[in-house]
C-alpha cells in the first residue's frame, strides 16, 4: 500500500454528493457534501454556486469536525444544579415543549412583554421574527446590535444598502479598492476571491486598519490608523475631494439631494428640514430664475449654491452648500487630521489624489443604453471605478453610525455606488426607508403584534415609547431616545436591563444560537452573575431561560431548559431574500439547507421546535380554525408559508408548475428542485437593469415582477439626513415629543444631519495617561467565534490567543513575547499572555476575538489551552461608560443606532510580577459537560468518523 | 539508501502566490480533510480535545512579520508543504525505499507499507515538510493529490491538488514546470518566481512569487492631488461650482 492505493473520493461507487449550504460562518457558501457509507467524509466549495464558484475556507472544509463533534448535544436538558453549574438531567421532547408551553402561555396570556426573545446568529430571523410577532412580546431581535447595525442601517438610510449582504464591490471593473476596518471574516469568501481578481490585474488595494493581519497584509499600502478616527480620515478625503473639485456634479445632481433645498430659519421649527410643496416634494431652486420648484419639475437645472427665497418668505440652502461649506473647513483638513488618525497628511492628499485619478481619469464605460426613471434614456453607463468596502472595524464605535454615514458620502461624491467599476447592488437593494417598515411595539396579552418589531425610524415620531414619551417600551430600549435608529435591536442589553428590572423585570428569557454567557456580551463576567443573580425571595431575578444550541456552550450551562439542535448537515434552513439574501450583483438568489445526514441523537431543527410550540400556544397562523398544527415542520413551512400572496420563503420555482420566480403559488416540489440544482436558485438580471439600480427603470420593473418591490420606490440618495435633524428639533424643544432633559445635549451634537466625526464617547473624561492604549479584537479567518473551539482541526490553528502589543510599548513597559502581563480598563482587568508585533498602530493592542473558553464547556478537557491561556477581551468592556457627572451612565454604545461600542476600549497594560502561574484571569471556574469530553484522538478517514 | 531518477518526464508542482496569500488555512484545512481519507490511514489527531492537541498536516500555514529598517512592519503568510525536490535529500536518506520521487511526474511519495518509521527523511528535509502521523506512526506528506490530479471518476476541472481548487484568493497554481508554456511556468517567468532556500541545493520543483513592493506610506513622496484646469481657483470652491455647472448644461 502507498500513499495512492486508496480509490479518490467518487470512484470507489459508495459515494455520493449531496449538495447543501455551509453554516460554518454567515458567509453562506455551497457545499458539495461526500457521503460514504451513510457518513460524511468529504466537503468542498460546489463550483456553480453564486457566492463561493467551488472554493471553500479553513472553516467550511472543518465542517466535518463540527459535525461529529463531541460537544453536540443530545437530549433536551432540565438543569437540575444551580445555574452555571452545568449540571442537568436529560428529559424527552414531550416533557421539555409541554413545560416550555407552559411556561411562554402564562407568560402570554398575563403581559407578553415579559418574554424576551432574542436569536444569535440566526439566519432564519424572517421566521423568528414573524413568529416572535404572533406570540406578541415586542421584544425580539437578532444578534445586528453588537455586530454592525451601524453599517447596515447608515447604508440603508443613505442610500438604501451597505456593504456584504447589500452590496459588492465590482471586481471586475474597479480601478482602485479601499477596505476600512476589515479583518478576515465579512463576508470570508467573496472578498478573498475579490482581492486574488485585483491582483491578477494590478488593481491597487489600500488597506485601513490598526493591525496589519490578513487581508490587510497583502494590501499594497497600508494605513494602520488610531481605533474610532476611520470617520476623520473619510472626511479629510472628501475635504480634499472638494478642494480640489473632485466630485461628479452630474451624479449629485441625478441621483442625490444634493440640490434639494434646506430651510434656513434658525429661529423656526422647520430650521434644518427640506423645504417641500404642498404635497410633500423637495423643494430645488433653478439655477436661471433662482425660484424654489418641486424637486420633481421635468428638465429642472438646479442650483447648487445660494440662499433661495421660498414662497413662504423663509430662505433655504441647497444641501451640497451645506456639505461643501462642512467639508471644506480646515478641521477637516489632512494636516488638523493628521495627529489624531495617525495617517499623515501628505498621504492622506495623496491617497485623495490617487481616489480621483481612479475615478475621473480612467473612467470605465459601458455601451449599453438604459432608462432611468424619470424616463431619460442614457447611450451608455458610465463608471467611476473606485470601490470601497468596511465592516465592523469603523462601525462597533459610538461614532459608528456616522462614520459608515461618512464613508457612503465619500462614494456618492465621487459617483461610485452602482457604477461600473464602483460599488454594486445586490438584489433584493437597493432598498431605502421609503421601502423598509416602521418598529413595530406595544403589547397586548393574547394578542399578535401589529407589524413587524425591527424597523426605520423616519423621525421620533416613529420611536417606541410609553405614554410619558421616556419609557422604552422593549426590553433593551431600541427605538427609544438611547438608540432611536436601533434597527437591529440591542441584543447586548437584554440581560443587563432585565437583571436591572429597567424598563421592567421579565419571566422567560429564550434564546438561541447566542452565546451571552461567554463572547456574545460585553463583560462576561458581570452577565454570569447577572444570570445567577437571585432576589429576595431566592428566586433568580431573571426567573426562567430556555435556550436552543446545538452545542455544549458556555450559555448552555446558564439555562434552566435547553432545546438541542441539529448541526447545519442535518436541518432544513432556508437563506431567504426575506431575511439576509445572498444575491449576487446580477443576479437574485437564495438557498436552503436540508437533512444531507439524519440526527443520530434525540434533537430537532430549532426552527421546527418554534412552529410546534407555537402550534401548541395556538399562536395565529400557526394553528388553523381547528387547533391543528399549520405546519409539519420547518420544512413544510419553507415551502408553504406565504408572507404575502405569492411571495414566501424561497423565490425560486414557485407557482404550481414551478415555472414562476420571487412570485407565484406555493409549490409542492420546490425544495425537490433547490436539491436538483444544487441547493440555490440563481435568476439573472436583465443586463439593462445591472448597474444604477436606484435609478434604472428596467431594475425598478423587474424587481416588481420579481416580488422584491410592490411597485416603484424612489431612491435619492441622502446626503443630508432628515430624520437625524427631526431628532435635533426635538432636543432643541422646537418639535414633540421632545426628549428628556439629559439626552438632549448628545442629540443636538451627534445627531447632525451631515456626516459627521466626535471622538469615542469612552475618551470623554478619561485620564490618557492612566488608559494610554487602545485594545481590539480581530476574527481569524480560520476560526469563527465559538462556534469553532470544539473543532478537532481548527483549535490547532487557532487554540490558545496571545495579546498582540506594539513593540515600541514592550520597550516601554519590558515586555517580551511570552510575558504574562495585566491589561487593565476603567471597569476590569484580564491576566494574559503577550506578544510583540510591529506591524500595528503604535497605540493599539489587539487579541483574535472568542478563543478563550470557559473549563468544561464545549466538550474540551478542563485543562485545554482555551481554558488555561485562551481569554477574551470582553471582561475589560462593560456594556455602560462609567457615571457622568449628573451620576447617570450612559450606554457604551453608538447614541444613534445603539450598536455595542466595543472598540472604544481604552486599556493600560504592565507586566505582571507573577510570571510562573501560567493561568490567564479572570478564571470563571468549571462548568460540569453535560456531554462528557471528547475522545483522546481522532482518525477521521473515510467511514472512519471518530 | 534510496536513489532519485536522473530526470522526470513532467515535473509537476505548485506555485504559491505570497503576495495574495491572505493566510486564511483554506488549503490547509482542506488539504487535511482530502488526504485523511485519502491515504492508507487517517491523519490523525492526539489529544484532540484536550491540553496538548497535536496531529498530521500536510500542509501548513507559517506567518511572519517582517521590520525592514525602511518601511513599516509587514506581515507575510507562508504556505509550506512538500516541494518534491529533484534532489530529494528525504528520498536518498530513506532505508527501505518508501520515500520515492516518481520518473514519470516527479511527484514524491511515501510506500506506507514499506516506512518503518525511523524519521530519517524528517531530519533530512530542510523544509520541515514531512509529517508522522502520531497514530500509526507512519511519515505522511504532500502528495500533490495524486488520488485527484489522475483520477478518472472526477471532472478534468477538479483534477487538480485540493489545496489549489478550495484556494479562495487563488493564490495557488498547478502544473507541469517542464512545459514552458504551463500556467506555473510563465507565472515564474513573469513574477520572478523563487526557490525555497537554494543554497540548501535540493533544486525544488515548487515555487514561490515574492510579495511585490508595498507603497511605504510614511515615507512616499507627497503628491498632492494636482488641482485640474476645472479645480477650484482663487475665487474658492463655490466660485468654481458655477463654471462647473455651466459646463453641465
Amino acid at each position: 500500500m502507498n500513499q495512492t492505493s486508496r480509490a479518490p473520493g467518487t470512484a470507489d461507487g459508495k459515494t455520493e454528493i449531496r449538495k447543501t449550504t455551509c453554516y460554518m460562518c454567515a458567509c453562506r457558501c455551497g457545499i458539495n457534501v461526500h457521503m460514504a457509507e451513510g457518513k460524511v467524509h468529504y466537503i468542498e466549495g460546489n463550483r456553480d454556486h453564486p457566492i463561493n464558484k467551488g472554493v471553500l475556507c479553513a472553516k467550511g472544509s472543518a465542517g466535518i469536525m463540527q459535525h461529529y463533534s463531541p460537544a453536540r448535544l443530545n437530549k433536551p436538558l432540565l438543569r437540575t444544579g444551580e445555574r452555571g453549574s452545568g449540571e442537568f438531567k436529560e428529559i424527552e421532547w414531550d416533557e421539555a415543549l409541554e413545560l416550555a408551553t407552559g411556561w411562554l402561555g402564562e407568560v402570554r396570556r398575563t403581559d407578553p412583554r415579559k418574554l424576551a426573545f432574542f436569536t444569535g446568529r440566526d439566519q432564519s430571523q424572517s421566521m423568528t421574527g414573524w413568529w416572535a410577532q404572533q406570540y406578541g412580546t415586542p421584544n425580539y431581535a437578532a444578534h445586528g446590535g453588537f455586530c454592525s447595525v451601524n453599517m447596515a442601517a447608515a447604508g440603508i438610510y443613505t442610500m438604501g444598502g451597505a456593504f456584504w449582504e447589500f452590496g459588492a464591490p465590482d471586481w471586475e471593473k474597479t480601478e482602485l479598492f479601499m477596505i476600512f476596518g476589515v479583518a478576515e471574516d465579512h463576508d470570508s469568501n467573496p472578498i478573498k476571491m475579490g482581492l486574488g481578481k485585483l491582483k491578477e490585474r494590478g488593481v491597487k488595494v489600500i488597506g485601513v486598519n490598526p493591525v496589519r493581519t490578513g487581508y490587510n497584509a497583502i494590501a499594497d499600502e497600508w494605513l494602520g490608523i488610531t481605533p474610532g478616527t476611520d470617520g476623520l480620515l473619510i472626511l479629510a478625503l472628501a475635504h480634499e475631494l472638494l478642494r480640489t473639485g473632485k466630485v461628479d456634479l452630474d451624479y449629485l445632481i441625478r441621483y442625490t439631494n444634493a440640490p434639494w433645498l434646506v430651510i434656513d430659519d434658525p429661529e423656526g421649527s422647520g430650521h434644518g428640514l427640506f423645504a417641500r410643496d404642498k404635497e410633500g416634494v423637495p423643494l430645488v431652486a433653478d439655477r436661471t430664475s433662482g425660484k424654489a420648484i418641486s424637486s420633481a419639475t421635468p428638465g429642472v437645472k438646479p442650483a447648487l449654491k445660494g440662499r433661495f427665497e421660498l414662497p413662504d418668505g423663509r430662505y433655504a440652502i441647497p444641501v451640497f452648500e451645506l456639505l461643501a461649506q462642512k467639508y471644506l473647513d480646515p478641521q477637516y483638513a489632512p494636516a488638523a487630521v493628521a495627529e489624531r488618525t495617525g495617517i499623515d497628511a501628505d498621504t492622506i492628499s495623496r491617497i485623495a489624489g490617487e481616489i480621483a485619478e481612479a475615478a475621473f481619469e480612467r473612467e470605465v464605460v459601458i455601451e449599453r443604453p438604459w432608462t432611468d426613471m424619470k424616463g431619460e434614456r442614457h447611450e451608455r453607463m458610465i463608471g467611476r471605478p473606485v470601490a470601497f468596502h468596511a465592516m465592523r472595524g469603523i462601525s462597533a464605535h459610538s461614532n459608528g453610525f456616522q462614520t459608515a454615514r461618512a464613508l457612503h458620502m465619500l462614494q456618492i461624491l465621487i459617483g461610485s455606488i452602482d457604477c461600473p467599476g464602483g460599488f454594486r447592488f445586490k438584489p433584493p437593494y437597493p432598498r431605502p426607508v421609503a421601502g423598509q417598515p416602521r418598529p413595530h411595539g406595544g403589547a397586548c396579552a393574547d394578542t399578535a403584534l401589529a407589524g413587524p418589531h425591527l424597523g426605520y425610524p423616519r423621525g421620533p415620531e416613529d420611536l417606541l415609547l410609553e405614554a410619558d414619551g421616556e419609557t422604552a417600551q422593549r426590553i433593551d430600549k431600541a427605538f427609544s431616545w438611547d438608540a432611536p435608529l436601533s434597527a437591529h435591536g440591542l441584543m447586548h442589553m437584554v440581560i443587563s436591563n432585565a437583571h436591572a428590572r429597567d424598563p421592567y423585570g421579565i419571566d422567560v428569557l429564550f434564546m438561541y444560537m447566542a452565546n451571552m454567557a461567554w463572547n456574545s456580551s460585553m463583560n462576561s463576567s458581570s452577565v454570569m452573575k447577572m444570570l445567577t443573580d437571585k432576589d429576595e425571595n431566592g428566586e433568580y431575578v431573571i426567573p426562567k431561560i430556555i435556550y436552543s444550541d446545538a452545542y455544549s456552550s458556555e450559555m448552555v450551562a446558564f439555562a434552566d431548559l435547553i432545546l438541542p439542535d441539529t448541526t447545519y448537515l442535518e436541518r432544513h434552513d432556508c437563506i431567504s431574500l426575506l431575511d439576509r439574501p445572498i444575491s449576487e450583483p446580477e443576479a437574485l438568489c437564495d438557498s436552503i439547507r436540508w437533512p444531507v445526514v439524519e440526527p443520530d441523537r434525540d434533537v430537532r431543527g430549532f426552527q421546527s421546535v418554534l412552529l410546534d410550540l407555537g402550534a401548541r400556544l395556538k399562536l395565529p397562523g400557526m394553528v388553523g380554525e381547528d387547533g391543528a398544527p399549520v405546519y409539519t415542520d420547518y420544512a413544510d413551512y419553507i415551502v408553504n408559508h406565504q408572507r404575502k400572496p405569492g411571495i414566501g420563503p424561497l423565490s425560486g420555482w414557485r407557482g404550481e408548475d414551478g415555472d414562476k420566480t420571487g412570485r407565484g403559488k406555493p409549490n409542492p416540489d420546490q425544495l425537490k428542485r433547490y436539491i436538483e440544482n444544487g441547493g440555490f436558485s440563481q435568476v439573472h438580471v436583465p443586463e439593462e437593469a445591472h448597474y444604477f439600480k436606484h435609478a434604472n427603470r428596467a431594475w425598478s420593473d423587474w424587481a416588481i415582477e420579481h416580488g422584491l418591490q410592490d411597485g416603484p420606490v424612489e431612491n435619492i440618495f441622502q446626503l443630508y439626513l432628515e430624520p437625524l435633524r427631526k431628532f435635533q428639533l426635538a432636543a432643541e424643544g422646537k418639535a414633540k415629543p421632545v426628549p428628556p432633559e439629559h439626552h438632549r445635549e448628545r442629540i443636538r451634537t451627534c445627531f447632525d444631519p451631515l456626516p459627521t466625526w466626535y471622538p469615542p464617547f469612552a475618551d470623554d473624561g478619561l485620564d490618557e495617561d492612566a488608559y494610554p492604549l487602545h485594545a481590539i479584537t480581530q476574527r481569524p479567518a480560520a476560526m469563527y467565534h465559538s462556534w469553532g473551539s470544539q473543532n478537532a482541526w481548527l483549535r490547532q490553528i487557532h487554540g490558545e490567543n496571545a495579546l498582540y502589543v506594539p513593540g515600541e510599548v514592550c520597550d516601554r513597559q519590558g515586555l517580551e513575547t511570552g510575558d504574562w502581563a495585566r491589561v487593565t480598563s476603567q471597569s476590569g482587568e484580564i491576566r494574559v499572555k503577550v506578544a510583540r508585533m510591529d506591524a500595528v498602530n503604535g497605540s493599539t493592542l489587539w487579541t483574535w476575538n472568542a478563543i478563550g473558553k470557559r473549563a468544561g464547556a464545549w466538550a474540551l478537557d478542563k485543562d485545554a489551552p482555551e481554558a488555561t491561556r485562551g481569554f477574551l477581551l470582553n471582561h475589560l468592556i462593560d456594556e455602560l461608560l462609567p457615571p457622568k457627572g449628573d451620576g447617570r451612565r450612559w450606554a457604551n454604545s453608538d447614541p444613534i443606532t445603539g450598536q455595542a461600542a466595543w472598540f472604544d476600549l481604552r486599556v493600560a497594560i504592565r507586566k505582571d510580577a507573577d510570571q510562573t502561574t501560567g493561568q490567564s484571569l479572570p478564571d470563571a471556574g468549571a462548568q460540569k459537560s453535560p456531554v462528557g469530553q471528547g475522545p483522546a484522538n481522532v482518525a477521521f478517514g473515510r467511514g472512519k468518523t471518530a | 539508501m534510496t536513489s532519485l531518477p536522473q530526470s522526470t518526464e513532467k515535473r509537476l508542482g505548485l506555485v504559491i502566490d505570497l503576495d495574495t496569500c491572505v493566510g486564511c488555512h483554506a488549503c490547509a484545512v482542506n488539504c487535511k480533510e482530502w488526504n485523511t481519507g485519502a491515504g492508507a490511514s487517517p491523519l490523525a489527531d492526539t489529544d484532540a480535545y484536550g491540553a496538548d492537541v497535536s496531529g498530521a498536516w500536510l500542509n501548513r500555514i507559517h506567518t511572519f512579520e517582517v521590520t525592514p529598517a525602511d518601511a513599516p512592519a509587514q506581515i507575510v503568510h507562508f504556505p509550506k508543504s512538500c516541494l518534491h525536490c529533484d534532489d530529494a535529500p528525504c528520498v536518498t536518506v530513506c532505508p527501505t525505499g518508501a520515500s520515492h520521487k516518481r520518473s514519470e511526474d516527479g511527484i514524491v511519495l511515501v510506500t506506507e507499507d514499506m516506512c518503518i518509521g525511523c524519521g530519517l527523511c524528517a531530519w533530512a528535509c530542510p523544509y520541515g515538510a514531512r509529517e508522522m502521523d502520531p497514530v500509526e506512526n507512519v511519515m505522511k506528506k504532500c502528495t500533490l493529490c495524486v488520488d485527484r490530479i489522475y483520477s478518472d471518476s472526477l471532472p478534468e476541472e477538479d483534477r487538480i491538488p485540493a489545496c489549489v481548487r478550495t484556494c479562495p484568493s487563488s493564490a495557488r497554481h498547478f502544473g507541469d514546470f517542464n512545459d514552458p508554456e504551463s500556467d506555473v511556468s510563465r507565472l515564474v517567468a513573469e513574477r520572478g518566481g523563487i526557490d525555497l532556500m537554494p543554497e540548501m541545493e535540493t533544486r525544488p520543483v515548487n515555487k514561490y512569487l515574492p510579495p511585490r513592493p508595498k507603497t511605504r506610506s510614511e515615507r512616499a513622496t507627497p503628491s498632492p492631488a494636482a488641482p485640474a484646469a476645472s479645480a477650484p481657483k482663487a475665487d474658492g470652491f463655490l466660485g468654481w461650482l458655477d463654471a462647473a455647472l455651466d459646463k453641465l448644461g
